[in-house]
C-alpha cells in the first residue's frame, strides 16, 4: 500500500473515530453502574432496568418529558407537513421575481440561528399576551419546521408533469379530489421526508424550546437533560435513555435507506 | 346549415396575457362529428384557445357555446370534453387500468360497467393485456395510447387533442395518425385537434382552422387551404410554395415575374398590386412552342417521388419547381404556368403605416425612435400617420446605430426579395423588402431616410 493509500484510509478512520466515540462512550458506560460517568465498576445492566421500572429518583419527571416531547414533535411535524405542502404548492404556482422572494423568505428561518429564532418567538408571544407552556412550544416548532418541508416538497412539484393536475380536473375530479387523488401521491416521497426531517428538529431542539416553554415547568427531553446536567452531574440513567433513542433512530435510518436503494434499483 | 349541428360555437373570443393580446376576436363554429384542426406556428393562440374550451383558462371576452349553451363559468370537472394532453400526463402512481377508470370512478360508475369500457377501450387503442403494468414502464406511444383511451372511456362530446403526437418519433407519429383518423370514424366523437405540423393537419383534418398571431387566417378544407391560401402567411406555412409580387392586370389576367399570365380570379380590380401563389408542382416543363417563359435551371435535388429543382428565370425571378424529371444545373428550359394553378391574393397591405407624433419640425418619433423628416407642415405635438415603402426600410447590423430597433420574426422569399416581418419591443411590427439575407429572431436596426418617410394627418384628430 502506498502512503497516500494509507493516509486516505486513515483519514476516514480519524473521521470516523472523533464522529461516534461520544456517542460509542455513552453507551458503553450505560452497561455499568458507576455514579459519575467515566468510571467503570464492572458489567451490569441495572441501569437499564431502573429506568424502565423507575427505580430512579426523578423517573416520572424524565418520563414525562420524553412523553411531551414526543407529542410535540408529532404535533409539530404533522401540521407543519400539511402548511408546508400547501405553502409549496402555492410557491410554484407563482411566477417570476414573486416567486424568487417567497423562496428567499422561506429559506431565512432555517439560516437564522435557533437562539435567535427562540428569543424572538419569545418576544413575539410575551407581546401578544399569549401565555407560554404547551401551545407555545408547539406553534414555535411548526414554525421551524415549516420551512424544511417547503424545501422538500418543492423539487417534487418541478419534478410533476405540469398538466397531471389539469388531467384530474378533466377527468371530472373536483380541484379538491385532483388534489387528494393526484397531487397528494405525487409529493407524498417529499412530504414523508419533510415530516421526517421536521420530526427530528423537533426531537433535538433545545434553544427555541428553551425560551417558549415558559414558567409553568414543561419539560422537554433537552430541557430535562439541561436542567439535570446544571444539578450536579447527569442522572446515570439517561445514559442507557441516550443510547435506546440512538439505536432506534438508526434502524429508523437503516430502514429509509435500504428502502430507498431497493426504490431506485426497481425503477431501473 | 342546421343549428343542432354545430356542437361548438365561438363567438368573439379575445384573450390577453400580461396585456399582450393571444387571441383578438375568434369566432368559429365546430360541427358535430367534425375533425377540426387547429393550425398554426408556436405563439399564434391555439392551444390558449383549446384550453378555453376545455375550462382551465377564462376568456377576457366573448363567448363559448356547447350545444348552444354558453360553457363559461361551468369548471373544467363539469365540461362534458376530455382533453388528451401534449405530455400525456397520465398518473404516475396509478397503473394502466386504474388511470383509464379514474373518470368511471369519479361518476361513480358500477364496477362491472367500468370493467366492460376500460376492457373496450384497451382493445381500441390495441393495449388489451396492459391493464396491470405500471404506466412509467410504457414507451412513449404507448403511454399516449393510454392517454387517449383515458379520455375517450369517458364518452366525450368532444375530445380535445393538445399536439398528442409531437412528442413521437416519425415513424410513430405516422403509425398513430392513421389510427386516430380511424378512431375517430369509429367513436362519431367530435375532435379538435391542434398542432402546429401542416402534413399532419393535411391528414387528419375534415376542417383546418389556419391561425397566426391570435387571429384566424383561414377556415376550409384541407384541400382548399392548399389549393386557395387566402394570403400570403397560409400560402407560405401550408406545404412549399412560390409567393410573389403580381399586378392584377384586369379581371381573369395577372402580371408577376414580368410575364403575364391568364388566370381564373375575377373582382380584384384593374392595376392593383396582389400576391401571387404558384405550387412548385404547378410549374411544367413544355416545348419552347406553348412555352410562357424561359428559365435557367440552378439546382437540382433528389427527394425521393421528385426532383426540386430552383430555377432563375429570363426575368432574374428564383422559383422552385417540383417534377418527375431531372434537368441537370445550367439547363435552359421553357415553362408553363396553367390559369387553374394561378392563386391570386390580395395584399394585407402595400406600405407601412404607423401612428406618430411631430417633435419638431425635422422630428417625428414613432417606432419608439425618433427619425428626421421634413415635419414642417406640421406643428409639435401633432399625431400624424407616417407612411413608408417596404423598401425603404433598412436594415442594419447594429441595433445602436438606428433610430429604432427589432427583432425578425417572419421571412418570407418572394423570387426576387425577401419579404421580412420585424417587430419592435413594443410589439409595433414593421415589413421590409429586402435583398439582404437575415434570419429569424435576427436583431436589427432600423433606419429610415428623410425623404422616404411621407407623412399624413391623423383622422380624428381633435
Amino acid at each position: 500500500m502506498s502512503a497516500k493509500k494509507i493516509f486516505a484510509k486513515a483519514y476516514i478512520w480519524i473521521l470516523l473515530i472523533v464522529l461516534y466515540s461520544p456517542i460509542v462512550f455513552i453507551a458503553v458506560c450505560s452497561f455499568t453502574e458507576a455514579k459519575s460517568l467515566g468510571n467503570w465498576t464492572g458489567f451490569s445492566l441495572n441501569l437499564y432496568k431502573s429506568l424502565f421500572t423507575g427505580g430512579m429518583q426523578n423517573s416520572n419527571a424524565l418520563l414525562s418529558a420524553v412523553y411531551n416531547t414526543l407529542l410535540i414533535a408529532l404535533i409539530a411535524s404533522i401540521v407543519a407537513t400539511i402548511l408546508g405542502t400547501i405553502a409549496a404548492i402555492g410557491i410554484f404556482n407563482l411566477k417570476g421575481r414573486k416567486k424568487q422572494a417567497i423562496q428567499f423568505l422561506n429559506n431565512i428561518p432555517m439560516i437564522n440561528p435557533d437562539i435567535i429564532t427562540g428569543v424572538s418567538l419569545f418576544l413575539l408571544f410575551v407581546f401578544l399576551h399569549i401565555s407560554q407552556g404547551y401551545l407555545t412550544v408547539i406553534l414555535a416548532h411548526i414554525t421551524f419546521c415549516t420551512p424544511y418541508v417547503v424545501l422538500n416538497v418543492l423539487p417534487k412539484l418541478s419534478q410533476m408533469n405540469p398538466n397531471v393536475y389539469e388531467a384530474a380536473l378533466d377527468l371530472g375530479a373536483t380541484p379538491f379530489q385532483a388534489l387528494r387523488k393526484v397531487m397528494i401521491p405525487a409529493l407524498r416521497p417529499g412530504m414523508i421526508s419533510g415530516f421526517i426531517l421536521s420530526f427530528t428538529m423537533s426531537l433535538d431542539d433545545f434553544a427555541v424550546t428553551f425560551f417558549t416553554r415558559g414558567t409553568i415547568g414543561l419539560d422537554t427531553l433537552s430541557t430535562f437533560i439541561y436542567t439535570d446536567a446544571r444539578k450536579g452531574g447527569l442522572t446515570p440513567e439517561l445514559r442507557p435513555l441516550m443510547t435506546i433513542i440512538f439505536l432506534i433512530i438508526l434502524a429508523v435510518l437503516l430502514f429509509i435507506n435500504i428502502r430507498s436503494s431497493k426504490n431506485t434499483q426497481e425503477s431501473k | 346549415m342546421n343549428e343542432t349541428d354545430k356542437i361548438i360555437e365561438v363567438r368573439h373570443l379575445s384573450k390577453s396575457f400580461s396585456g399582450k393580446k393571444v387571441l383578438e376576436d375568434i369566432n368559429l363554429y365546430i360541427r358535430r362529428g367534425e375533425f377540426l384542426t387547429l393550425l398554426g406556428p408556436s405563439g399564434c393562440g391555439k392551444t390558449t384557445m383549446l384550453r378555453m374550451i376545455a375550462g382551465f383558462l377564462q376568456p377576457d371576452e366573448g363567448s363559448i357555446l356547447l350545444e348552444g349553451k354558453e360553457l363559461a363559468g361551468t369548471p373544467p370537472h363539469l365540461r362534458p370534453l376530455n382533453t388528451v394532453f401534449q405530455r400525456y400526463a397520465l398518473f404516475p402512481h396509478l397503473d394502466v387500468y386504474d388511470n383509464i377508470a379514474f373518470g368511471l370512478k369519479l361518476k361513480k360508475t358500477p364496477q362491472e360497467e367500468i370493467d366492460k369500457r376500460v376492457r373496450r377501450v384497451l382493445k381500441l387503442v390495441s393495449m388489451s393485456d396492459y391493464e396491470d403494468r405500471d404506466v412509467e414502464t410504457l414507451s412513449g406511444g404507448q403511454q399516449q395510447r393510454i392517454a387517449i383511451a383515458r379520455a375517450i372511456v369517458n364518452q366525450p362530446k368532444v375530445l380535445l387533442l393538445d399536439e398528442p403526437l409531437a412528442a413521437l418519433d416519425l415513424k410513430m407519429r405516422k403509425d398513430m395518425q392513421i389510427e386516430l383518423k380511424e378512431m375517430h370514424k369509429k367513436l362519431g366523437i367530435t375532435f379538435i385537434y391542434v398542432t402546429h405540423d401542416q402534413e399532419e393537419a393535411l391528414t387528419l383534418s375534415d376542417t383546418i382552422v389556419v391561425m397566426n398571431e391570435g387571429r384566424i387566417q383561414q377556415i376550409g378544407t384541407p384541400t382548399d387551404i392548399y389549393n386557395e391560401p387566402v394570403n400570403s402567411f397560409v400560402a407560405d406555412f401550408i406545404g412549399e410554395s412560390n409567393i410573389l409580387n403580381g399586378t392584377m392586370i384586369c379581371d381573369r389576367k395577372v402580371s408577376f415575374i414580368g410575364h403575364d399570365f391568364d388566370c381564373v380570379d375575377e373582382g380584384f380590380g384593374e392595376d392593383n398590386p396582389v400576391d401571387v401563389v404558384v405550387r412548385p408542382e404547378d410549374i411544367y416543363f413544355v416545348d419552347k412552342e406553348k412555352a410562357q417563359f424561359s428559365a435557367k435551371v440552378k439546382s437540382c435535388v433528389f427527394k425521393g417521388v421528385h426532383y426540386e429543382m430552383f430555377v432563375d428565370t429570363d426575368t432574374g425571378n428564383e422559383l422552385m419547381i417540383q417534377d418527375y424529371d431531372a434537368f441537370q444545373p445550367g439547363t435552359e428550359v421553357w415553362l408553363r404556368i396553367e390559369p387553374d394553378d394561378i392563386q391570386v391574393m390580395r395584399k394585407e397591405r402595400t406600405q407601412n403605416t404607423f401612428d406618430g407624433e411631430v417633435i419638431d419640425n425635422e422630428t417625428v418619433r414613432f417606432l419608439g425612435g425618433d427619425f428626421k423628416c421634413d415635419a414642417s407642415a406640421y406643428s409639435s405635438g401633432d399625431k400624424v400617420k407616417v407612411e413608408v415603402p417596404f423598401d425603404k426600410v433598412d436594415l442594419l447590423d447594429n441595433e445602436e446605430e438606428g433610430e429604432s430597433y427589432g427583432n425578425v420574426i417572419f421571412i418570407l422569399y418572394k423570387g426576387d426579395h425577401y419579404h421580412l416581418t420585424i417587430a419592435t419591443p413594443e410589439g409595433e411590427k414593421v415589413w421590409v423588402d429586402t435583398n439582404d439575407i437575415w434570419d429569424k429572431n435576427d436583431q436589427v436596426g432600423i433606419h429610415i431616410l428623410p425623404e422616404d418617410i411621407h407623412l399624413r394627418k391623423a383622422e380624428g384628430n381633435e
